[in-house]
């Protein structure tokens, strides 16, 4: 099974990374541009027998750190 | 019996010989350096110090991985027991990955790694680790790091300070921490993490001694002659 773990910064942490990115795009000449943030995209191939639970309490206990991130589990 | 102190070293460490050098010259203890997949720590330790570096290379978040190797269990242990833990650089960052700070060091806000000397002011010396500065005492300490920016939320802040529990701030601006802070004491005291090396700057020849108080002050509080 493919599991797909988003890993988003929270609202009012700072991003450097996006700001930088932000700021490149802008340099590009792309224009229209309100906000950047970037995350990161974690893909697991796991067992059929791993659980939603399990997926959580990883979620939780190691991909992210739910002081300043959010994340969301998608099951293909 | 003397001080006993404990230096952990994990995949990437690479203070962890610079912050042993520090404890066993100023304690005159014996230390014992420890890797990060032994499960046990030795008996009867006075401190244990996480040291700077990029453990398993700040891969996923600096120091995530390393907060859950398999020592780090034991750490834990013997933070609950009282025992004091200082976590300088990445051994902050993996302080607050393991739950025993709150907070996390994010990407400094100016992109750029920062490898210089900074001027701190001691924020309290109501702690073990601080008792041999005097309050707002402005003290020169060396960083070196990328993700040193502190975060926390605003209630966390206002507790942390309300408590007494902000060890040392920058006083200029250095990595866009939060209220600038570079280091912060768990609510027993008894654990604290910072940015700032003070392993670097023990004596002259160093630039400085600034940073030799702190253990010094640990020696003091644990109660052993040197």
């Amino acid at each position: 099974m493919k599991v797909r773990v988003h890993v988003s910064l929270k609202n009012g942490v700072l991003d450097p990374q996006g700001r930088a990115i932000h700021h490149a795009l802008e340099g590009m000449g792309f224009a229209g541009i309100n906000d950047v943030r970037a995350g990161r995209l974690i893909e697991l191939d796991v067992a059929d027998t791993v659980t939603d639970a399990a997926l959580d309490d990883m979620c939780r206990k190691l991909l992210a750190n739910q002081v300043i991130e959010n994340y969301r589990i998608e099951k293909a | 019996m003397g001080f006993t102190a404990a230096v952990i070293t994990f995949p990437g460490s690479n203070c962890d010989r610079d912050m042993a050098v520090a404890v066993e010259t100023i304690t005159g203890g014996t230390v014992h350096r420890v890797w990060h997949g032994d499960a046990a720590l030795p008996d009867g330790l006075d401190f244990i110090a996480l040291p700077g570096g990029f453990s398993y290379g700040d891969y996923l978040r600096s120091g995530a991985m390393a907060a859950r190797s398999p020592i780090m269990q034991a750490v834990i242990e013997q933070a609950a027991r009282g025992v004091a833990v200082l976590g300088v650089c990445n051994g902050f960052q993996v302080l607050t990955e393991a739950g025993l700070l709150p907070g996390a060091l994010l990407r400094n806000a100016g992109q750029r790694f920062v490898c210089r000397e900074v001027a701190l002011t001691v924020g309290t010396s109501q702690s073990l680790f601080t008792s041999g500065y005097f309050k707002d005492q402005c003290i020169t300490v060396p960083v070196a790091h990328h993700d040193g920016n502190y975060f926390a939320d605003e209630a966390t802040l206002d507790r942390l300070e309300a408590e007494d529990r902000v060890a040392f701030r920058y006083a200029e601006p250095v990595n866009g921490s939060q209220r600038q802070i570079a280091g912060v004491l768990n609510t027993a005291g008894n654990v604290l993490g910072m940015m700032p090396h003070p392993e670097r700057m023990i004596e002259p020849a160093q630039g400085g001694s600034d940073g030799r108080v702190l253990f010094e002050s640990v020696l003091r509080a644990v109660g052993v002659t040197a």
